[in-house]
């Protein structure tokens, strides 16, 4: 999957003859780009806080509001990109859910994305919640382990959680304790294997 | 057949059975399952299954260049394509902190509106033939390949564009093209009036979906609807408009909602937000100046630096979401899409209960998905 160092240096330089034309304002750009990159790896250093920057006044917010109502839960705030993010541990994710759904300062009222990022050590699993009333999209992350890859089921909440929930579990095999049936959705009976996860093959398809 | 159709019923006793729909199915929209256990001409209960058009897409993303990965994006919601790219180049924008210039944010919205107007009218095409009205269809397809040879002016190709680029679009705009979408509009906007006439008030079409497969807001919001499934149910609410993107903010344009979330409420919105859509591409023509078209930056190999995004936008059957995860390589760690007729779909079940078959046809149609984003 990732580069090899090799292989970005035989990138580099068909790159750079591609935009020949542009090159002095394109170094430029790469220049700013990699001074905040270098400003980013600073500030992580200087101090553990996290990077809120981002946030506009009412994500900030909704990021107190959460934090005030997760009190319970040991929630770690962080911002991704311009959204409020919250890393719980992953056997509460259903009581958090519960309590982001029902509490009148945030009302979750829709689960917008579960998507499944596989880490290599660890799998992630992040909720995109979404309240039309205040208006606010938060993120709850958290992770689960790759041996075994188990959270509890939120489908009981909201129920949109369904068939994102039997997805994560068809490609990533993440098994999500208390949903009513995790049949495959987008794979066949018998597929074996997880696609969605790196150690997966590109190219090495089964027969059927 | 079943155990349950194979026992002879005694009079007035129900007896069930399980009807097979799909998956090559004309009124699926694509390869789409679903077993019905019906008695008589009632569903009792129903079970979706989906996946036939699964590419793996996802995982393919992961095996490309970031600018590959636009032409992916153009084959999951195939048609809704400039909608899709868009998105995409967004989530990268942001991440690497682009800025698009301005022309070519103004090309994206213009494209992009046109490109939903294409994608209802083939939504009111089939809505007609699934309600059994022919005509509206030859009308709203005339409309369709107006949009589209348009399309074809500007990108090359009719329908998998691969035109928007990270930064920018890839070329500037033929010379003539505010000619031709002058000569469009006007034409457009009698295709649409004509099936909007034919259609949207016949007696026939109003008994067919009126009050058939309605769907209240609570349980609306609980599957995830967005775009005009959810505005049928009275939700005012419209990313263009909520959380302005590109230059949507910069155009006067009403978000329609409906009353009662049932099937013609959401056909209506969907004929509504074509007028809308008409008066932004008016709008964007006039304001649209000369400049770049692309950001340097973007036409390079590029390397967006390590981080998470996640950037959402209004798209023709809802909310398209990507969340993107980059370790600083040329390719995307992770790129999650949250398509927004695999919400809409996952309902279906909900909408079929307690229904006539005849009628699941109509309830499948106006949920107006794309199988390709569903399975992706």
């Amino acid at each position: 999957m990732r580069l090899t160092v090799a292989e970005q240096d035989n990138v580099q330089p068909a790159a750079s003859t591609q935009a020949e034309a542009t090159q002095a304002e394109a170094t430029q750009a790469e220049a700013t780009q990699a001074e905040a990159t270098q400003a980013e790896a600073t500030q992580a250093e200087v101090s553990a806080q996290p990077d809120l920057s981002g946030l506009a006044a009412p994500a900030r917010e909704l990021l107190n509001r959460l934090e005030l109502a997760l009190a319970n839960f040991h929630p770690q705030v962080a911002a991704l990109q311009d959204l409020p993010q919250v890393t719980v541990m992953s056997a509460d994710l259903a009581k958090v859910c519960r309590v982001l759904k029902d509490d009148p300062g945030i009302s979750a009222s829709q689960l917008m994305c579960l998507a499944c990022v596989d880490y290599e050590e660890y799998f992630q699993l992040v909720y995109m919640l979404h309240s039309i009333d205040p208006e606010g999209t938060m993120v709850i992350k958290a992770d689960v382990t790759y041996d075994q890859p188990k959270a509890p089921s939120v489908a009981s909440v909201w129920r949109a959680a369904d068939w994102y929930e039997r997805e994560a579990h068809d490609l990533f095999g993440v098994v999500f304790e208390g949903h009513p049936d995790l049949a495959p959705l987008l794979l066949y009976e018998g597929f074996e294997g997880f696609p969605g996860r790196k150690e997966f093959p590109f190219h090495e398809y089964q027969e059927f | 057949m079943t155990e349950a159709s194979s026992k002879i019923a005694a009079a007035g006793e129900p007896m069930e059975m399980l009807l097979n729909m799909g998956p090559q199915h004309p009124s699926t929209h694509g390869v789409f399952r679903m077993v019905l256990q019906v008695d008589g001409e009632k569903i009792l209960d129903s079970e979706p299954h989906i996946g036939y058009l699964h590419r793996g897409s996802e995982k393919l993303c992961e095996g490309e260049q970031y600018h590959q990965v636009i032409t992916l994006f153009d084959r999951m919601d195939y048609i809704a394509n400039f909608n899709n790219e868009m998105v995409y180049c967004m989530a990268v924008e942001k991440l690497m902190g682009l800025t698009v210039p301005e022309r070519a944010e103004y090309v994206r919205v213009i494209l992009c509106e046109l490109n939903r107007i294409a994608s209802h009218l083939l939504f009111v095409a089939t809505m007609g033939l699934d309600a059994g009205a022919m005509t509206p269809s030859m009308i709203c397809f005339r409309g369709r390949e107006r949009v589209q040879a348009l399309f074809e002016a500007v990108s090359g190709a009719r329908m998998m564009h691969n035109y928007f680029r990270v930064g920018g679009i890839k070329e500037d705009l033929p010379e003539n093209f505010g000619e031709m979408v002058g000569e469009l509009l006007p034409l457009l906007r009698a295709d649409v009036e004509e099936s909007d006439k034919l259609l949207t008030f016949n007696e026939i079409f109003l008994a067919r979906l009126k009050n058939v497969g309605a769907i209240s807001t609570e349980d609306a919001l609980d599957y995830g609807f967005t775009g005009p499934c959810l505005r049928a149910c009275g939700v005012d609410y419209d990313l263009r408009k909520a959380q302005p993107y590109s230059v949507y903010d910069r155009f006067e344009f009403d978000v329609p909602v409906g009353l009662d979330g049932d099937c013609w409420d959401r056909h209506y919105v969907r004929v509504q937000e074509m007028y809308e859509s008409l008066k932004i591409v008016e709008q964007a023509l006039e304001q649209m100046a000369e400049g770049n078209i692309a950001s340097s930056l973007g036409r390079r190999l590029i390397r967006p630096p390590k981080g998470e995004v996640y950037v959402r936008a209004e798209n023709p059957r809802g909310e398209l979401g990507v969340y993107l995860v980059s370790d600083g390589t040329d390719k995307p760690y992770r790129l999650k899409v949250r398509p927004p007729s695999f919400c809409n779909l996952s309902a279906i079940r909900h909408l079929l209960r307690n229904t006539w078959i005849a009628d699941s046809v109509v309830i499948l149609g106006s949920l107006d998905i794309v199988l390709g984003e569903v399975d992706r």
